[in-house]
């Protein structure tokens, strides 16, 4: 017993599970805020291009100003306006919500190239400021979860408020039920007075805003800098753990959990050179998410009006 | 037509009927979306301190301004066509093809690997070869997504981008690995045998006949998508996939077969890139055709023939772009900016209908009161 202990106290393992938690905090924050759009029947396939404008927006508002919060916020507003956009052509233009997506992820990709170079030019590449993490007094000295989960960066703390936030609002409030509805029968929620197109919108605001934050936390946080293209297919992971957590905060922080794992176990990996080229390691998260999404995810759970258009007062079409 | 109609023995076809013919709706909006991009990309360019009009001078000048940079433009509009072409029949079967990158480098690998192992045989018999072995190689990993698709229900948009990410890892390792060049400390396989080169078609460009396959594909496409039972079928599956089952179509296998049908023509576009420029596999042998397919696709109404014409006007864009950034000192990112602006407008076009609505209802309570 006290083997196992003090192995899982050593450095090397809590280094391990200090590091799952902080891969997982960026998927996890955008599959949150997929919770909302999904189960208002909208589909969020903008994720990636969202995280990967929050990012470059965090990064550089935490650069200028010095503050983790400002950029955190900047972020946020950045995704709630690609949220606002990509809503007007899924909800009220009804294009195809998946073209839509792509679309707004691959001019994200552009756009955030040309604007950071518009913003530092070709030179050195700056370094934002190291925001430092908060030890939980108490909680943080339990071995094992200590260091996974309350020896992290202030935004890591956030993520668990809104996982909260979430529950209590999708689970426990008559909003959440009306998000439901419009998700599960927008005519009949309509019927009942909820305003559909006004409860997407919102949801896709929300959506939006996560996913700001989670683009922020990789730049802010989890590597003080920005790069091209840093989100690297978080945006369509999120998607995956989306399906896979249910929709459900509490089993989204599970899936995230798995992801975040698989992710730092194959940059230690890399390290400790144990004869796997480097390559096949960083397939590790993309090959995980292929067999998740295929082998474990239900289908059945879909929100019955998800990715279907609703025109207001008209009935579905 | 033993009998003409009135309608068509009318002996001659006014003005305006076949301007309404050539400006049809579909094209009005696409050359309204590329003319909004380029005034947005114009203010992007302002921001940067520069003269737009320069900018695009500089850019158009890069494009097509001599033979030589029409050739290059037309380079790069080889595999954006070849891949948008395959883009364009996933998505006409309502399945979305994201992956076309990844089957691009998987293609190009596994042609360039053919091409060095069968190094002794005559050109006639190993370019056919290659080109086989990338299209078998491309639509294979496709196949993995539509096998999942069609077995497990499991979503082919992102299975696609995930197997993106795995094919360039893999190549990556391949070309540092097994086939890198010998005695070479780059990402890059040995070079490909001289009559496994795509011939040059332009003289004293770097134009090779990949162009002319492309064109071929094209056609070949066209004629598949309209004028064949398969292509048919594609279309129907694709608009109402309910009602397809209904009438006895086999959608589960148009489904599969329409994606591997999309891999192998971009693994093709990837044979292209090895056998054609590069004459060997590099390990980042493609700036993101493959996802700049997509939006080639979109632009062309999915339409082969106009998927085509877009990938010109993409490839240009694309050379452009770099002079323009070393002639004005504009970010090339912009043109990638303008690019999926481009696409942005054209889905959004129903805005501009939302409107006219609105103003018609308007005008109507008006005239009520």
């Amino acid at each position: 017993m006290n083997d196992i202990l003090s192995f899982l106290t050593s450095p090397v393992v809590s280094g391990f599970f200090s590091a799952s938690m902080r891969l997982a905090a960026p998927i996890l924050l955008a599959a949150l805020g997929g919770i909302y759009n999904e189960r208002a029947g909208v589909l969020n396939i903008g994720m990636e291009g969202m995280m990967l404008m929050g990012s470059l927006i965090g990064f550089t508002i935490g650069h200028i100003t010095g503050s983790l919060w400002l950029g955190v916020l900047a972020a946020a507003l950045t995704g709630v306006l690609l949220g606002l956009i990509l809503g007007f052509f899924t909800i009220t233009l009804d294009a195809n919500q998946v073209v839509a997506g792509i679309s707004i992820n691959l001019l994200c990709v552009g756009l955030a190239s040309f604007l950071y170079r518009l913003f530092y030019g070709l030179g050195l590449q700056p370094r934002g400021s190291d925001y430092g993490i908060w030890n939980i007094p108490g909680l943080s000295q339990i071995p094992v979860i200590g260091p996974m989960f309350f020896q992290q960066s202030p935004l890591v703390y956030l993520t668990y408020l809104i996982i909260a936030v979430s529950f209590i609002v999708v689970f426990r409030s008559s909003w959440g039920l009306a998000i439901i509805a419009t998700g599960e029968n927008p005519a009949a929620a309509e019927t009942l007075g909820v305003n559909v197109v006004r409860t997407r919108y919102i949801s896709m605001v929300i959506s939006g805003a996560l996913c700001g934050i989670g683009g922020a936390f990789l730049s802010l946080v989890a590597t003080s800098v920005f790069l091209d293209n840093m989100t690297a297919g978080r945006g369509y992971i999120a998607l995956a753990i989306l399906l896979l957590g249910r929709r459900n905060p509490l089993g989204l922080l599970a899936a995230a959990l798995m992801f975040g794992a698989a992710d730092a176990l194959q940059l230690r990996t890399q390290l400790l050179n144990i004869g796997i080229p480097f390559q096949f390691m960083l397939m590790l998260p993309y090959l995980l998410t292929i067999v998740v999404l295929s082998f474990f995810v239900r289908r059945t759970d879909n929100p019955a009006a998800l990715g279907v258009h609703f025109k207001q007062g008209g009935g579905e079409s | 037509m033993t009998q003409p109609s009135p309608e068509t023995s009318r002996p001659s076809v006014s003005f305006g009927q076949i301007l309404q013919r050539v400006f049809n709706p579909d094209l009005a909006s696409t050359l309204g979306s590329i003319v909004l991009a380029m005034i947005v990309g114009a203010g992007l360019i302002a921001l940067r301190g520069v003269n737009p009009l320069l900018a695009y001078q500089a850019l158009f000048d890069g494009a097509f301004g001599n033979l030589n940079s029409i050739a290059e433009s037309l380079i790069v509009a080889t595999p954006l066509a070849l891949a948008g072409i395959g883009v364009t029949i996933a998505f006409r079967a309502g399945v979305f093809n994201v992956g076309a990158e990844g089957q691009l480098y998987i293609g190009a690998i596994a042609s360039t690997y053919v091409g060095l192992k069968f190094a002794n045989l005559p050109g006639y018999l190993l370019i056919p070869l290659m080109m086989l072995t990338a299209m078998l190689a491309g639509g294979l990993w496709a196949g993995i997504a539509g096998l999942l698709k069609v077995w497990m229900g499991a979503s082919e948009m992102i299975n696609t981008i995930m197997l993106n990410y795995i094919a360039t890892f893999l190549v990556s390792y391949l070309v540092h690995g097994p086939l890198q060049e010998p005695g070479s400390p780059l990402g890059q396989t040995a070079m490909l045998p001289a009559q496994a080169w795509l011939v040059h078609i332009l003289p004293r460009t770097r134009l090779h006949a990949g162009l002319i396959i492309a064109v071929i594909v094209s056609i070949i496409a066209a004629v598949v998508l309209w004028r064949t039972t398969w292509g048919f079928h594609i279309r129907v599956v694709g608009k109402n996939p309910i009602a397809a089952q209904a009438a006895g179509i086999k959608v589960n296998w148009i489904l599969l077969s329409a994606l591997m049908a999309s891999g192998a023509l971009a693994g093709l576009a990837g044979f292209g890139e090895a056998a054609g420029p590069q004459h060997r596999m590099i390990e980042y042998i493609s700036p993101g055709y493959g996802y700049t397919a997509i939006v080639v696709a979109l632009l062309g109404q999915l339409n082969p023939l106009g998927v085509l014409a877009a990938a010109i006007l993409f490839g240009g864009l694309e050379v452009g772009a770099t002079t323009m950034e070393s002639a004005v000192g504009v970010p090339s990112a912009v043109v990638t900016v303008i690019q999926y602006l481009i696409v942005l407008f054209l889905i959004g076009r129903g805005a501009f209908d939302l409107i006219r609505q609105k103003l018609h209802r308007e005008k109507k309570l008006e005239q009520r009161t």
